[in-house]
C-alpha cells in the first residue's frame, strides 16, 4: 500500500498497475481532470503538477510532468493539481489564486489546454520565489510548458503580474502539515494482477530486492522509462523504484572530489556540480525542462545508456567513476567503460548504480561543454561535446573528451585526446584537431541531424572552444537559454 | 442583403472595441473548462482505436485478428465491411476511405477499428492484429510527381498581362526555387470524439472539430441515417489551427460506427504519436520563380510555379493551392504575370488546412524574390519591397481583383520610423564587420491577406439569440471556439446591440441542432460571419422591443435608447430586464435567428479572374536575428509589428492572435522540421523530435501594435479578420536570417535557404556563402 496526499485529501492505494502514471490516475480514477494529456511523453507540460516532499525541516515543492510520474513514486508525497488551487466556489477573477488571476488579466489563455500546466509551473515559481525572480528564471522554470496559441508573451507578463497582488498563504499548508507528521507505511508497494511495484527505503533493501528480482526494471524519476509505458505500451512484472533510498541521494563536495548519489535529481545536484564546473551550467539548463530536471536522475540517465543522454559526455571529460553495487559488494567503473553498446552497459542484472565520483578539479583545468540542438530549450542534443585538459608547462595534458550523438553510446574521442596530449593550445593545433576529430566518429543521420552536420559542428565547436579561451570574440547568440 | 448600423456611438460605454477577457478564461485557469476527454462517460463506455498500416503503399493480403480478439476486454473489431452507408468520407472530392479495404496509400492508414472496454486495451490490441501486405513502391518525391504530372486535382493558372513581352523588355532576369517544409498543427488537445446512442435511433456526438456540420453529415452518411438523426456538439477545442477542419471527422465517424454496432457510448482519442502519423499537415511546397525587373528592382514580369505536396487524396488541396496562388503576389504589383499551381500526389497522409491555408507557402515566394532582386542589384531589400508595393494605377492582382485599400506603404513607413530601421541597419552592419562568428540580420516585410472563403458558398453563417425575462441573454452561433476568442467577440457584438454588459450574455456550445448548415470556422472568417449573423438576430429582437415600446409608450423610435444596461424611453428609464419582461407579458417573441452572407464576392475559376476576397487584411513586421555561423544556432532578438484589424472588436484578443500567429509562423520557418524516411514513415512523430517554439524563443523584445484604421468594407463594426494574416508576418524571420547569411558575402549574395531554417540548414547556407565568397575573391584576384 502507498499513501500520499492529493491536494487536501490523503489517499491510500493498493491495487493499481505499477506502470500507472499519476496523470492517468488523476484523470480516470480520481475525477480530477484539470491536468491535461497533451503528449504523454513529458514534452508539453500540459499535465504539470506540483509534488511536495519532506526535506526533514520542511517541504520542498517542485513541478513535474504527471504523465511521467509513476503513481508508486508518490508514496509519502503531496501531489497538488490545478483543480484545487482556488475554491470551487470561486467564479470571479478576484477570487482566484494570484497565479490564476494574473494569467486571466494578462490574457494568457486562449484555447486553454496548456493553461493548467502553465498555472502549475507558475504556482511552483510562486511557492519557491517570494518575489519576481526575473525573466531568465521564469524561462528556466517554464521551458517545459508548450503553448501553441499565445506566443508566450502574455504568459511571461503574467509571471511578473502575479507578484503584484498581495501574497496569499499556501492554501495547502494545513493538510500538508497533518500529512507529513503522520507515520507512513514503512514498506510501501503496489500489486496488481501479479505485477509488483517496490519502493525500498534503504540500500540493503534495494540490493536484496534486486537480488531476488534480477529481471525487475529499476525506476528513478521515470523521465525516460515512462515513455516505454506510454508510447510502447510496455508492461514489466516488477518495478523497483530507487527514489526513496537515502544512500543514493548523497551529494558531497570534499577533498576527495564530488560524490553524486545516483538517485539525486538534476535539480538536486546541479547547484553543487556547477559551483565546481560553471562551464556545464548551460548544458544543464538545456537538458530537458524544469519538470524533467526535478524528476530525472544521474543514475537514470546513465543506466538507460541512451546515446544522447547529456550528462555522460561531461562525466567522461571529468574522468568520473561510477560506483556499482549488488548484495555482495561494490565496484568502481570509469564512466567511459560503462557503456557497451546501444542501450547496453556493464551493469549486471542484480546490480545498481550507487553514485558518481568526480575527482577534485585540477587548478589548471580548462573545460568546455557544448550542447547543440534544433531548439535551444528542452530538446535532445544533435551533438554534445565536452572537452577538458590541464595546462602543464605550456602544453595540454590529461586531455579528456566526451561526445553525445556521435556514436551508439556516449563516447570519448581517444584519437583526439592522444593528438592533443603534449601539444600547445594554439589555433593551428585546434584546427588540426578538427581534422582528427572528424575521422574519429562515424555518426548516423537521423531525425535530429545529418551525419555531415554532426561532424562539421563538432569540428566548429573546437574552433568555438579556441575562440572562447583565447579571444574577445562573441561566440554565442543572445538567447534566454544561453 | 440587410444592412445593419454598426457605427459606434461615442457617447456611450461601448462593449465592442474593449479588451474583455476570454469568456472561458476563469474556467481554463482553474482546470474546470471541459474538453471532450474530460466529459464524464457512462460506466459501460467503450473505447475504440484504429489498427494502423505498417506499410506505406501496397495491398492488404491477409488479416489475422485472432490474437487480438483473445485479449481480455476486446469487444469487437470493425472493418470497412461493417460500414452500413458511405465508405468514403472525402470532404469535397472522394478519396478518403474511412477504413482501408484493400489498398494502402500511406503509412499508418487505418485498416480496422479495435473496440474494447478500456483505452489501454484498445490501443494494445490494435497492435496485435497481424496484417500481411503486398508492398508497392511509394511515391514520396515531389520532383517525381511533378515530372510525371501525378496530380490529385488538375492544375490552375492565373495570367495577367503579357509575360513574354515583360521578359523581353526588362534589363534583368533571375530564377530561383524554394523547398518549403510542412507543419504539424500541434494543437495541444489531440483528435478526440465521444459518441452515444440516443433513444430514438440517433447518434449524439461530442467532437473536437472546427466543422460540426461536416461531422454531422459524415456520421449520418456513413451510418445511412438522415442528417436530423445526428447531433454534433462542440463546446471548445484545445486548439485547431485548421487541423480539425476536415480531419477531426474520421475519429468521430469511427466512434459513431462503434456506437452503431454496440449500442454503447464510445470514445476515440488518438495518442499524440498517432495523431502525428494519422492526420495531415500544412502542405510542403516546392516553388520556382522566373522574374524580370528594371534597374530599380521593379518587377516587370513573373512566371511562378507553385507545387503543393498534397498527400494521397484531394482533401482541401484544391482550395489550398488556390490560396497559395492568390498570395504569391503578397503586397506587390506584378506588371505581367503567370502563376501556375499544381497539386502533387504523394503517399503520405492527406495534407490539410493550416492557418493561412496555402497563403504562407505562396507569399514567401514573393519575399524570396524581393530579397534575391535586392542582392543582385546591391540594394537594401526594404527599398525593393517599397518600390514594388501596390499603389493607385498599379493595383490589379494576378487574379484581376483590384486592390482598393493602399495602407501598406503607410504602415511600412510608420514601422520603419518607430522601430528605427535605418539606424539599426547601420549599427548591425558595423557589428557584423567586427563579429566573425555571430552575425546579425534584419528584415521588414509586409502581409496582405485576402479575406473570404474562396469557395463562395461557405461565406454564410447563422446565429440564434434568446432574451429571457430576467434580462439575461443566450447566444449561440455556427462558429466554433478553439481559443481564438470568437465567442467573446460575438458576445460583445450582441451586448453592444442591447446596450448591456457582456456578462449578461451566456454563450453555449456549438450544436448542429441549434444553428444548422454551418460552415467550418476557418479562413479567419469566424467573427466576420458569425458576428454579423448574431448582429442580425440581436437587431431583430431589439427592433421588436423598440416597436413594442413605441406602441406602449407612444414615443418615437428615435427616442428609445439601449445604453449601459438601461433602456431610455423618452423621459422614462427602465432596466433591460423590465423591458424584456414587459415584452414577454405582451406576447412579443424574444428569440430570433440571424443570418449573414458575404456580399460582392465572385470568382471564375476557369478564367482565373474575379473578386474572391471581400477585403484584405494587412500587417508589417520588422525582425532582427542573430546567427551563430559555427553551429547554425540562432535567435530572434527583436520583433516589431504593426497590424491592421480594422476597428478592433477586442484589442486584447486581436493582439493575442497576432503574437501567437507570428510565433507559430516563426516555428514553421525555423525549428519545426517534419521528416519522413525513405520508406514513407514519419520520423518526427512527437514533440520530442518535432520542436515548436518554447517560451525561451519568445523574442526578448516583442512589440505589437494595432494600426488605427477601419475596414472600408461593411463588416461587423468595421472590424477585420485576424486569425491567419499575422502568421505570415513571420516571413520577416526567414528574411532576417537570410540577411544575416548575406552579411557573410558583404550583402552581395543570399544563399539558398530552404525551410524550415534549422541550425543544420543555416550552417549549410553559411558554407554556401563562404564558398561564394571564395569563388568571387578568386575572380576578383584573377581579374587584377
Amino acid at each position: 500500500m502507498i499513501e500520499f496526499l492529493v491536494n487536501h485529501t490523503p489517499v491510500e492505494i493498493d491495487d493499481v498497475a505499477p506502470n500507472t502514471s499519476a496523470l492517468d490516475w488523476l484523470r480516470t480514477k480520481s475525477g480530477l481532470t484539470g491536468s491535461k494529456e497533451g503528449c504523454a511523453s513529458g514534452d508539453c507540460g500540459a499535465c504539470t503538477v506540483i509534488v511536495g516532499a519532506s526535506t526533514g525541516d520542511g517541504v520542498r515543492y517542485q513541478s513535474m510532468n504527471a504523465c511521467l510520474l509513476m503513481l508508486g513514486n508518490l508514496h509519502g508525497k503531496h501531489l497538488i493539481t490545478v483543480d484545487a488551487l482556488s475554491d470551487m466556489s470561486a467564479t470571479t477573477v478576484e477570487q482566484l489564486h494570484p497565479v490564476q488571476r494574473a494569467m486571466v488579466e494578462c490574457h494568457g489563455s486562449q484555447c486553454g489546454f496548456c493553461t493548467p500546466g502553465f498555472i502549475m509551473s507558475m504556482f511552483g515559481l510562486y511557492l519557491n520565489y517570494r518575489e519576481y525572480p526575473g525573466r531568465a528564471t521564469v524561462i528556466e522554470q517554464l521551458g517545459g510548458n508548450l503553448c501553441r496559441c499565445t506566443g508566450y508573451r502574455p504568459i511571461l507578463e503574467a509571471c511578473q503580474h502575479m507578484y503584484e497582488f498581495p501574497r496569499v498563504a499556501d492554501p495547502f499548508t494545513e493538510a500538508a502539515d497533518q500529512f507529513f507528521q503522520r507515520p507512513l507505511n514503512p514498506e510501501p508497494c503496489l500489486t496488481h494482477n501479479g505485477q509488483q511495484f517496490f519502493l525500498p527505503q534503504s540500500l540493503p533493501d534495494l540490493l536484496a530486492l534486486k537480488d531476488q528480482y534480477p529481471q525487475a526494471k529499476l525506476l528513478a524519476g521515470g523521465t525516460d522509462l515512462a515513455l516505454e509505458f506510454t508510447q510502447q505500451l510496455r508492461d514489466y512484472d516488477t518495478l523497483i523504484s530507487v527514489i526513496e533510498v537515502a544512500e543514493l541521494q548523497h551529494i558531497r563536495d570534499d577533498e576527495t572530489g564530488l560524490t553524486l548519489g545516483a538517485a539525486a535529481t538534476y535539480a538536486d545536484l546541479v547547484p553543487t556540480l556547477c559551483a565546481r564546473y560553471p562551464e556545464a551550467k548551460e548544458m544543464f539548463h538545456r537538458l530537458g525542462s524544469a519538470q524533467i530536471r526535478n524528476a530525472g536522475t544521474l543514475g537514470g540517465s546513465l543506466g538507460n545508456a541512451s546515446p544522447i543522454g547529456d550528462p555522460a559526455p561531461l562525466l567522461m571529460a571529468l574522468d568520473a567513476q561510477l560506483i556499482l553495487a549488488n548484495a555482495h559488494g561494490e565496484r568502481s567503473v570509469p564512466v567511459g567503460e560503462f557503456f557497451l553498446a546501444y542501450r547496453k552497459t556493464v551493469l549486471a542484472d542484480n546490480e545498481v548504480i550507487v553514485a558518481v565520483r568526480i575527482p577534485p578539479r585540477p587548478p589548471s583545468l580548462t573545460l568546455a561543454c557544448y550542447k547543440i540542438s534544433k531548439r535551444m530549450e528542452d530538446d535532445i542534443s544533435a551533438v554534445l561535446l565536452a572537452i577538458a585538459f590541464e595546462q602543464v608547462d605550456g602544453v595540454m595534458r590529461n586531455v579528456k573528451t566526451g561526445f553525445g550523438g556521435m556514436a551508439a553510446t556516449p563516447a570519448a574521442a581517444q584519437d583526439l585526446e592522444t593528438f592533443l596530449d603534449g601539444k600547445p593550445f594554439t589555433e593551428a593545433v585546434m584546427e588540426q584537431a578538427g581534422d582528427v576529430l572528424v575521422h574519429a566518429f562515424n555518426p548516423m543521420t537521423d531525425v535530429r541531424a545529418s551525419r555531415d552536420y554532426r561532424l562539421t559542428t563538432c569540428r566548429n565547436l573546437l574552433q568555438r572552444f579556441w575562440l572562447e579561451q583565447s579571444e574577445q570574440t562573441i561566440t554565442r547568440v543572445s538567447h534566454a537559454a544561453l | 442583403m440587410r444592412h445593419f448600423e454598426t457605427k459606434l456611438n461615442p457617447n456611450q460605454h461601448n462593449v465592442v472595441g474593449t479588451s474583455i477577457k476570454h469568456d472561458s478564461a476563469v474556467a481554463q485557469v482553474t482546470g474546470r473548462a471541459h474538453y471532450v476527454d474530460d466529459t464524464p462517460v457512462p460506466a459501460d463506455c467503450l473505447y475504440a482505436y484504429p489498427v494502423m498500416s505498417t506499410i506505406t503503399c501496397g495491398r492488404i493480403q491477409k488479416i489475422d485478428t485472432r490474437v487480438a480478439l483473445n485479449c481480455p476486454g476486446v469487444v469487437k473489431i470493425l472493418s470497412a465491411d461493417d460500414i452500413p452507408g458511405k465508405k468514403d468520407i472525402g470532404p469535397i472530392f472522394p478519396g478518403d476511405v474511412l477504413l482501408a479495404e484493400q489498398d494502402i496509400s500511406y503509412h499508418g492508414q487505418p485498416i480496422l477499428l479495435m473496440v474494447a472496454t478500456s483505452y489501454e486495451v484498445a490501443r494494445k490490441a490494435a497492435r496485435l492484429v497481424q496484417v500481411e501486405y503486398l508492398k508497392a513502391d511509394p511515391l514520396l518525391d515531389i520532383q517525381q510527381a511533378i515530372a510525371s504530372k501525378d496530380w490529385v486535382r488538375p492544375p490552375q493558372t492565373f495570367v495577367r498581362g503579357d509575360i513574354d513581352q515583360g521578359f523581353a523588355s526588362a534589363p534583368h532576369r533571375l530564377q530561383g526555387e524554394l523547398s518549403i517544409g510542412g507543419q504539424e498543427h500541434f494543437y495541444l488537445e489531440g483528435q478526440v470524439a465521444l459518441t452515444a446512442p440516443t433513444d430514438d435511433g440517433g447518434i449524439f456526438v461530442k467532437s473536437s472539430t472546427q466543422h460540426p456540420t461536416e461531422v454531422q453529415h459524415l456520421v449520418a452518411e456513413v451510418l445511412g441515417k438522415p442528417f436530423n438523426a445526428v447531433t454534433v456538439e462542440m463546446r471548445r477545442m484545445g486548439g485547431g489551427f485548421g487541423g480539425k477542419e476536415t480531419q477531426a471527422a474520421p475519429w468521430a465517424v469511427l466512434a459513431a460506427l462503434a456506437t452503431y454496432h454496440t449500442g454503447k457510448a464510445c470514445k476515440v482519442r488518438l495518442a499524440r504519436a498517432d495523431d502525428f502519423r494519422l492526420t495531415g499537415k500544412r502542405h510542403p511546397f516546392f516553388n520556382t520563380y522566373d522574374v524580370a525587373f528594371d534597374d530599380n528592382g521593379i518587377v516587370k514580369a513573373v512566371d511562378m510555379v507553385l507545387n503543393g505536396y498534397c498527400g494521397y487524396s484531394p482533401d482541401l488541396s484544391d482550395s489550398i493551392v488556390d490560396r497559395a496562388m492568390f498570395h504569391a503576389d503578397n503586397s506587390y504589383f506584378y506588371e505581367n504575370v503567370r502563376i501556375t499551381g499544381n497539386r502533387c500526389r504523394a503517399n503520405t497522409v492527406s495534407h490539410t488546412a493550416y492557418r493561412g491555408f496555402g497563403g504562407p507557402q505562396g507569399m514567401i515566394m514573393a519575399e524570396a524574390m524581393m530579397d534575391d532582386i535586392a542582392r543582385y542589384l546591391g540594394k537594401d531589400p526594404l527599398d525593393v519591397r517599397m518600390a514594388n508595393l501596390y499603389q493607385p494605377g498599379r493595383d490589379v492582382t494576378p487574379y484581376h481583383q483590384p486592390v482598393e485599400q493602399f495602407i501598406v506603404d503607410d504602415m511600412m513607413h510608420r514601422l520603419m520610423d518607430q522601430a528605427h530601421y535605418h539606424q539599426r541597419r547601420k549599427a548591425l552592419r558595423a557589428f557584423n564587420t567586427k563579429s566573425p562568428v555571430v552575425k546579425r540580420g534584419i528584415a521588414l516585410t509586409p502581409v496582405k491577406f485576402g479575406i473570404s472563403f474562396t469557395a463562395q458558398h461557405l461565406n454564410q453563417a447563422g446565429a440564434l439569440v434568446h432574451v429571457y425575462t430576467d434580462g439575461s441573454i443566450h447566444l449561440n452561433h455556427g462558429g466554433t471556439e478553439m481559443g481564438q476568442g470568437l465567442n467573446i467577440k460575438v458576445a460583445q457584438v450582441v451586448a453592444q446591440v442591447f446596450g448591456v454588459d457582456v456578462s449578461q450574455i451566456g454563450i453555449s456550445a456549438t450544436r448542429t441542432d441549434k444553428v444548422p448548415n454551418t460552415s467550418p470556422t476557418a479562413a479567419s472568417s469566424g467573427s466576420d460571419l458569425n458576428g454579423m449573423a448574431a448582429l442580425d438576430a440581436a437587431t431583430k429582437i431589439k427592433q421588436r422591443l423598440i416597436d413594442f415600446l413605441v406602441t406602449q409608450h407612444s414615443v418615437d423610435a428615435g427616442d428609445i435608447h439601449f445604453i449601459n444596461g438601461k433602456v431610455t424611453v423618452g423621459k422614462q428609464h427602465f432596466s433591460f430586464k423590465e423591458v424584456a419582461n414587459a415584452a414577454y407579458m405582451n406576447r412579443i417573441s424574444l428569440s430570433a435567428n440571424g443570418y449573414y452572407s458575404t456580399p460582392k464576392i465572385h470568382f471564375d475559376a476557369e478564367k482565373g479572374a474575379g473578386r474572391p476576397f471581400f477585403y484584405f487584411s494587412h500587417g508589417v513586421a520588422l525582425t532582427e536575428v542573430e546567427l551563430d555561423t559555427l553551429t547554425g544556432e540562432n535567435s530572434i532578438t527583436r520583433v516589431d509589428i504593426l497590424h491592421d484589424v480594422g476597428h478592433s472588436l477586442n484589442p486584447a484578443i486581436d493582439i493575442g492572435q497576432i503574437e501567437g500567429g507570428f510565433i507559430q509562423g516563426m516555428g514553421w520557418l525555423t525549428t519545426e522540421d517534419l521528416q519522413w524516411n525513405a520508406a514513407g514513415e514519419l520520423t518526427s512523430f512527437g514533440p520530442a523530435t518535432y520542436k515548436i517554439p518554447a517560451i525561451g524563443d519568445t523574442p526578448a523584445e516583442f512589440n505589437v501594435q494595432l494600426f488605427d484604421s477601419e475596414n472600408p468594407e461593411f463588416t461587423v463594426f468595421r472590424s477585420k479578420a485576424v486569425g491567419e494574416p499575422p502568421f505570415m508576418l513571420a516571413n520577416s524571420v526567414w528574411c532576417a536570417l537570410r540577411d544575416a547569411l548575406a552579411s557573410v558575402t558583404d550583402y552581395r549574395f543570399a544563399p539558398q535557404l530552404n525551410t524550415p531554417a534549422t541550425p543544420e540548414r543555416l550552417l549549410n547556407a553559411v558554407t554556401q556563402a563562404q564558398q561564394w565568397l571564395r569563388q568571387h575573391h578568386e575572380e576578383v584576384n584573377h581579374a587584377e
